[in-house]
């Protein structure tokens, strides 16, 4: 590479912009990119008691919900790589998904209103993932229970498969299933934010 | 299939570059339209381009032609006067706005030289490509650039520029 010259340097601090232009024009990239058809997926984060949520939407709908447990950065790269890499930070297109995920925490909603995205599960596990918003809100179901629900009642594993790989988690309420004996089972946001969530149901 | 970043990472890795590049070529008032345009045409193609692509080049040559469609435009709406209208302030958040005003009296070639190489820092076989011409042509017109505005802007001199 070249070695810059004190010249080449006062130059570039010549034309020098602030973080906040840059953020004005990123902002207006992303509506733009909306009007023209050419966002693929729209993404932005929300402060939640359950951690920073990763909000992700395609013209469909919201494609995918992800714990900062699951990193942020790689959930991103993967929709880059299985459904598009036109993906611009754009908070608009999930207003809705951000206020009703904020009615839920306040404890003053029990379902969710959003056209989804499924398209990031496939077969059985979609199936099961279908049957979940039936488990009314505050209650629980067993592994096997969704089993039964999903017409496969041995399915009982498959269905610890297809809640531990859900895209869309806390509106998908993979939460709601726990073990026959009464304990948790596992969570792909950790077991803390299954057992929160749970809290905040039962109170509510 | 190498991963493609998510386009908000060219944005945030490319964005305040190719904003200088965007000022450096067509002053401040039109630059923030030509970068829109740029990165718009850019996410049109994004998922078409080659893998191991040079990104900046590639971005820089899409602000290239973005710039002289803004030139153009410009110069449609203009109206001949008789009158020159005073110079209006100019506006800008740089620190050095006589080294912006040296450069924007530079013939467009030696202008956009300049620009692509040292603010983009684009090799000039890569600033050749974008501006027809040979590279050697490319380093003759930066170099020719960079001793003008050393003559206009003399306390930047303390070095030599590189010879590459």
């Amino acid at each position: 590479m070249n070695v810059k010259t004190d010249l080449a340097t006062e130059l570039a601090r010549a034309y020098d912009s602030t973080p906040a232009h840059l953020q004005v024009l990123s902002a207006r990239l992303a509506a733009e990119a909306e009007t023209a058809g050419l966002l693929d997926v729209a993404y932005r984060t929300v402060e939640s008691p359950v951690g920073s949520l990763l909000l992700a939407a395609t013209e469909v709908g919201l494609i995918r919900v992800a714990y900062a447990t699951e990193d942020h950065d790689r959930v991103l790269q993967t929709l880059a790589d299985t459904v598009s890499s036109r993906i611009l930070l754009a908070p608009a297109r999930l207003d809705d998904a951000a206020r009703e995920l904020d009615e839920y925490f306040a404890g003053n909603r029990q379902a969710f209103n959003l056209p989804l995205d499924w398209r990031l599960s496939a077969g059985f596990r979609r199936i099961v993932l279908h049957q979940l918003p039936s488990i009314a809100y505050g209650q629980t179901a067993s592994y096997s229970a969704v089993a039964r629900l999903a017409g496969s009642p041995k399915a009982v594993r498959a269905v610890g498969t297809a809640c531990a790989t859900n895209p869309l988690p806390v509106i998908v309420p993979c939460h709601r299933v726990v073990k026959a004996d009464g304990s948790l089972g596992g969570y792909l946001g950790g077991v803390e934010a299954k057992r929160a969530l749970l809290i905040l149901e039962a109170a509510a | 299939m190498t991963a493609k970043q998510p386009f908000e990472n060219i944005v945030e890795t490319h964005g305040a570059t190719v904003l200088r590049v965007c000022r450096a070529v067509l002053g401040s008032a039109d630059a923030d339209d030509a970068w829109s345009e740029t990165f718009l045409s850019a996410m049109k193609v994004y998922p078409q381009l080659p893998a191991g692509a040079n990104v900046e080049a590639w971005l820089v040559t899409i602000a290239h032609r973005k710039a002289i469609d803004v030139t153009r435009a410009a110069k449609r709406r203009a109206i001949p006067t008789d009158t020159i209208p005073e110079k209006p302030a100019q506006q800008r958040d740089g620190p050095d706005p006589d080294l912006a005003d040296a450069l924007a009296q530079l013939p467009n070639k030696q202008k956009q030289a300049v620009a692509y190489h040292y603010l983009a820092d684009l090799a000039y076989a890569d600033v050749a490509v974008i501006l027809g011409g040979t590279p050697d042509a490319a380093r003759r017109a930066a170099a020719d650039g960079i001793a003008a505005l050393r003559r206009t802007y003399p306390h930047a001199t303390s070095r030599r520029a590189d010879q590459r």
